[in-house]
């Protein structure tokens, strides 16, 4: 079996590139750092990788909306990450990355959708419980357990065209992943839901399942004691977020 | 043409901007009710039409889903509508930055336009806001909530403008200063004019240099001078000689700091790399890491532009480790906050004043800003109210950052290219450093504008990025950041023992019409200064092309020793490193103290001290401060494994936070501080003694090794001319010499900010000596770390240390509106043997939960830990390590003796913990509660085995939490134009 690789794309204010690579690496995964400009320049290079991501931070200090400059950046790319995702290519955007690919249009597909300020009006950096919706289809969400991971951010409830388009995607299990209450239930209710999304979706799929946005931040929980309340727990091998990883790195292999 | 973009959010959709205005003008007590609506936008000046404008608009500028827009022209006659609406009902408001000011949202726009093929000249960002409500009441509501008027216009009406000059060309006229001439009257206006900040005596020497030399000086030469000679910049106060009560001290600093340290290093201790000589003191942290250290304040500018002075704070002190060594990676930051009472009564407010609350909320919004978006997690902090704050404010950044072993040291050789990086140079901040070293008026705000700041994160993200890869390459060989005094002081340092040579034309620059001396001064943000070889500069220019960064070559450095500035081949200074470096006079001051007389102070004798604890828990300074650690992203680089944060809901205080500074490696980092104003009130020496336990008792309860925890001093005191103001500094600093020399704990950096006072209609206003600690300590496996909340019920609670009959400057006294006692004293050697046996536990797993005893004493710790645990907890005073003099049950719940702790250990292993504190002073207190019926309490049993205090968590929990709740800390985030 060939180790995966994947492309962690960077811009000017992105933050989580380096945390991100070592969860790829951690997964199983050879995993390299590179600039937009330099796929924008070439973006053929992208045909070497297996899997792209776009991680968190403030793109271009996201100054025209989270994730709007890079995504309409990435507008050049479109051909390039269309052949990238019809021979198989696993797409994944955390935070920022997750705001770039609806900004871009590539989630959810096919209606449009936008992710706007939190209800809270802050930014906000808390843990919340996760759940896979019943319908979701997806490598990167191998499995049923739930999940806690960090969320931060000021912008990141998700907000479907329509209320007609939210329903259609609910159904064909594109809301992937919600935000959980204490018994495990997808909420509505700040601050289990840190912003107010409907339906509690915290991340979302495209039809194929292969291009996945969220969020929270699976590479800030790979290790046990990444956890708020680790010195409460019995030690666990590793954190819930590397299964997202792992997921991916063994649908490709 | 000039265009209105204005972006409003879709019907029906949630104004938060517009709620926010609407809640803080309530909150400010302002005549309302206000109804208001807001909106986003641009003005945008090209050779645009409207329908190339629509397109842009559909594609970046506003969200097709949540917005919606309008477009307009905008002519200059707009004044003129806009007047004769000014007597309806509603008013409209534009906001927007003043010209100069840093606006990233617009250049972020521009150069979005731009890549989409439009001819766009100049953008800039603006805010609107349709308000209704009574007009009288609109000035102060613009004043006090719209807009910040140190950096932004706010425009009633139309927008009656027609385009964005951003500046006018520059005609160069060499300008020289008749200082020869002048008699000391004339030198003193010349200071005072030129917002120099020079003194008498060095106005004269300055005079004496240049007759010396036959010539008069240039205004760069002048302000060359006047920012390195600046309090700010050569610490002329603490360097300086100072005759304290008949005793002269050559040096303050290296009798008193580096002294400690040094004689830490001549006795064995080899942790140290590089103090004191650098931005961040650097210590080793493994094999391959060294890690560095530094905290700053900002408070002159935060006091007249809170978020913008906060922003360029955190973004300045960041810069420290980025021009430490050859460049750290900035891995967390730390900020401490003292502010007046929030809740203080507006109308009582002096004259230029912002109101604490509004201060409050603007700093950690600066913070916020910068550092979430620098992706460095914030992870440390405190916040203290004192009334002394109200004009002064004080703001205290720190950054920790992590560097490969042997990148440690810096060199510049002659013939290195002088390269300038990062972001471009504007008016910016002209006069920081000179600024800073002055008292504040009551027309400060109008004065010093210009030396307030905005910075822009991102250019210095993509800055720190640039670096580290060029660092890696090899393609320099000094670096250092460009702070206050701009060019001339990272140059003046760089080349202090070389030379330099500098062509001030080649900066690259924001807008036209700056003059050489602007240049050479300017405080614009987010640049550092590198020493390149000549071989390498090619290579260097292209990597940060690649990465979007400007570099540009200024000149070189030389074997001269002399600092020659151009600008288009004139020669505009020509200045001796030495006598810029060495020839200032040295500065001489007087240093009293008279210690206020020691008054015991009759403690209340009830049956009942439950409401006691339940003020204390609401006191700002006790209170939850989680309103502020959740808007800073506190897990970014996924370092974080002790949050500030803890406990089973994620909001007990934790007493440290605990990062990963090496992937891949469990060896840790604790960061903690220690500050405490009203100790120094009655004894200085004993405040120093008592911030630094503080400090340490931090770091060590979860987890540090105390043999390897480095500090750092920051003292922020006011006018040191007086000379009580100054003894209480001398005093503050020989404490800080004696207990790190006893506790074996080295300083490694520090800085401090003098002259904090405010001065309007002849009373002045100082702010009571402040002295943060910041501690660094080393955790050898973070798997051993323990958290503050108490964990399971059975276990017991062991208080560790001894409880004297201290109150003086406590909490308690605070709120009981008292004043004296004795301030608590550190007992080194108890102190040192205290946290080695209680490291050792930890390291052992034997402690299930630890808390230090600080603010409010036993009551407080205790109920922090229940609250933070959702646990109760019963406790008895009997068995409390204490001389019998201080056997009374209110000295012993609220007492604030240093180096105590309250441990949770399991039945099980109390005896293996008991044997490692053999010969220390311990104390069996009581368990954890069963949870067994009802909700869980604390129950505190007096020395009479009556009960003192009994009450049930979640009201311990309510009162912690109220003022979050009570002062409109809640839903704040700054709209988008950075603000």
């Amino acid at each position: 079996m060939s180790t995966p690789r994947a492309i962690v794309l960077r811009a000017p204010g992105t933050n989580c590139d380096e945390e991100t690579v070592a969860a790829w690496e951690r997964a199983g995964a050879e995993a390299e750092t590179v600039h937009v400009d330099r796929l924008l320049e070439r973006p053929k290079s992208l045909d070497a990788f297996g899997i792209l991501t776009l991680p968190g931070g403030f793109s271009y200090g996201d100054d025209l909306g989270a994730g709007r400059i890079l995504a309409t950046r990435l507008g050049a790319l479109d051909e390039a990450l269309r052949r990238f995702h019809d021979r198989g290519g696993l797409i994944l955007g955390i935070c920022n990355g997750f705001q770039v690919l609806v900004k871009a249009g590539l989630l959810p597909g096919p209606s449009r959708a936008t992710i706007t300020q939190n209800d809270s009006g802050r930014f906000e950096c808390r843990w919340v419980r996760l759940v896979r919706s019943p319908g979701a289809r997806s490598p990167f969400l191998p499995d049923d357990a739930p999940m806690e991971l960090p969320v931060a951010h000021g912008e990141g409830k998700f907000v479907a065209e329509s209320a007609d388009a939210l329903e259609a995607l609910d159904r064909s299990g594109q809301l992937a992943l919600r935000y959980a209450d204490e018994h495990g239930l997808p909420t509505e209710s700040y601050p289990a839901n840190p912003n107010g999304a409907p339906r509690g979706v915290a991340g979302v799929v495209d039809p194929t399942g292969r291009i996945f946005g969220l969020m929270p931040h699976p590479e800030r929980f790979i290790e046990f004691i990444q956890h708020p309340r680790w010195t409460r727990l019995h030690p666990r091998p590793e954190g819930d977020g590397l299964r997202i990883f792992r997921g991916a790195v063994d649908a490709i292999r | 043409m000039l265009w209105h973009l204005q972006i409003d959010p879709a019907p029906g959709l949630s104004d938060s901007e517009g709620h926010r205005v609407a809640a803080e003008a309530a909150d400010l007590g302002l005549p309302g009710p206000w109804s208001v609506r807001s909106a986003r936008g641009f003005l945008i000046e090209g050779d645009l039409d409207e329908s190339d404008l629509r397109r842009a608009a559909e594609q970046v500028l506003a969200d097709p889903i949540v917005e919606t827009f309008t477009i307009a022209p905008c002519r200059a006659e707009g004044g003129a509508r806009a007047r004769a609406r000014n007597g309806g009902d509603s008013s409209i408001v534009h906001v927007l930055p003043r010209p100069g000011v840093t606006d990233p949202v617009a250049e972020s726009a521009r150069a979005v336009l731009r890549g989409l093929g439009l001819a766009v000249a100049e953008v800039r960002s603006v805010r609107s806001y349709t308000l209704e409500g009574p007009a009288d009441a609109l000035p102060a509501l613009i004043r006090r909530v719209l807009a910040n008027d140190a950096v932004e216009v706010a425009v009633v009406g139309e927008l009656a403008l027609d385009h964005l000059g951003q500046g006018r060309p520059y005609a160069f006229r060499r300008i020289e200063i008749p200082l020869r001439s002048m008699d000391d009257a004339a030198l003193m206006r010349t200071s005072r004019e030129g917002q120099l900040s020079l003194s008498i005596d060095e106005m004269r020497t300055i005079r004496d240099h240049f007759l010396d030399l036959g010539r008069d000086p240039t205004d760069a030469e002048l302000e060359t001078i006047a920012q390195t000679w600046s309090e700010h910049c050569s610490h002329k106060t603490l360097r300086g000689r100072v005759e304290f009560d008949g005793e002269i001290i050559d040096n303050l600093l290296k009798q008193t700091i580096f002294k400690a340290t040094k004689d830490l290093e001549a006795d064995g201790l080899d942790w140290l790399v590089s103090v004191f000589e650098d931005n961040a003191g650097v210590i080793r942290f493994d094999d391959d890491h060294d890690v560095c250290f530094k905290v700053e304040t900002h408070n002159h500018p935060s006091a007249i532009d809170p978020y913008g002075g906060a922003n360029t704070g955190i973004g300045g002190v960041i810069r420290d480790p980025m021009g430490t060594g050859l460049g750290a990676k900035p891995i967390c930051n730390t900020d401490v906050f003292c502010v007046a009472p929030p809740d203080f009564p507006a109308e009582a407010l002096p004259g230029g004043v912002l109101h604490p609350r509004r201060v409050l909320k603007g700093v950690v919004a600066g913070v916020r800003d910068y550092g979430n978006r620098m992706g460095i997690p914030t992870v440390n902090g405190a916040v203290v109210a004192d009334e002394r704050y109200l004009a002064n404010p004080l703001v205290f950044c720190g950054t920790v950052g992590v560097l490969p072993r042997g990148k440690a040291f810096k060199s510049v050789e002659p013939g290195d290219r002088i390269v300038a990086l990062g972001g471009r140079t504007g008016r910016d901040g002209i006069h920081g450093a000179t600024f800073s070293s002055a008292e504040l008026t009551g027309e400060s705000e109008e004065l010093s504008g210009g030396a307030v700041q905005i910075g822009n994160a991102i250019t210095e993200k993509m800055v720190l990025d640039a670096l580290l890869r060029a660092r890696d390459l090899g393609l320099y060989r000094a670096v250092t950041d460009c702070g206050a005094g701009g060019f001339s002081s990272a140059v003046g340092e760089m080349g202090a023992a070389l030379g330099a040579e500098v062509d001030l034309e080649k900066a690259p620059l924001k807008y036209e019409g700056l003059s050489y001396t602007e240049i050479w001064i300017s405080e614009a943000q987010e640049r550092m200064v590198l020493a390149v070889p000549p071989e390498h500069l090619e290579e260097l220019v292209a990597l940060c092309a690649s990465e979007g960064v400007e570099a540009t070559d200024l000149g070189r450095f030389v074997d001269t020793g002399r600092l020659t500035l151009r600008y288009h081949g004139q020669v505009v200074g020509d200045l001796s490193m030495r006598f810029l470096h060495e020839g200032r006079p040295k500065v001489v001051r007087k240093a009293t103290f008279s210690p206020p007389p020691e008054r015991p102070v009759p403690l209340p004798d009830r049956d009942d001290y439950t409401p006691d604890l339940l003020a204390l828990l609401h006191d700002w300074d006790v209170c939850s401060k989680e309103w502020i650690i959740r808007q800073y992203d506190h897990e970014v680089q996924g370092r974080t494994v002790l949050k500030p944060l803890v406990g089973p809901r994620e909001e007990g205080p934790g007493d440290a936070a605990v990062v990963l500074p090496v992937r891949g490696s469990n060896r840790g980092l604790a960061v903690g501080c220690g500050l405490n104003p009203r100790y120094g009130d009655l004894d200085p020496y004993a405040m120093a003694g008592n911030v630094i336990d503080e400090a340490i008792r931090n770091v060590v309860a979860v987890g540090a090794d105390p043999d390897r925890i480095a500090l750092l001093d920051n003292f922020c005191w006011g006018n040191p001319e007086r000379p009580e103001t100054l003894g209480s500094l001398v005093l503050a600093a020989q404490g800080c010499h004696d207990l790190a020399l006893s506790y074996r704990t080295p300083f490694i950096s520090g800085k401090d900010s003098l002259y904090n006072e405010y001065s309007h209609e002849g009373k002045s206003l100082a702010i009571p000596p402040t002295l943060l600690i910041s501690a660094i300590g080393q955790v050898p496996d973070a798997r051993r770390c323990v958290t503050m909340d108490l964990k399971e019920p059975g276990n017991t609670l062991l208080l560790v240390g001894q409880t004297r009959e201290e109150l003086g400057g406590s909490s308690y006294l605070k709120i009981l509106g008292l004043s004296g006692g004795l301030v608590p004293k550190v007992d080194p050697p108890t102190g040192l043997a205290t946290f080695r046996a209680l490291f050792s536990a930890i390291a052992r797993g034997l402690i299930r939960s630890c808390h230090d005893l600080s603010e409010g004493g036993l009551a407080v710790s205790v109920a922090e830990m229940c609250l933070a645990g959702g646990l109760g907890a019963e406790v008895s005073l009997r068995d409390v390590p204490c001389p019998d003099s201080a056997a009374i049950d209110p000295v012993l719940l609220f007492s604030e003796s240093p180096s105590r702790f309250l441990i949770e250990v399991r039945p099980a292993d109390v005896s293996d913990v008991l044997d490692l504190f053999a010969g220390l002073p311990v104390g069996r207190l009581g368990s954890v509660s069963d949870p067994g019926a009802g909700p869980p309490r604390l129950v505190v049993r007096g020395l009479q085995e009556t009960t003192l205090i009994d009450a049930t968590v979640s009201e311990l929990r309510a009162r912690w939490l109220r003022p979050i709740n009570d002062h409109g800390f809640d839903p704040v985030i700054h709209p988008p134009l950075n603000r």
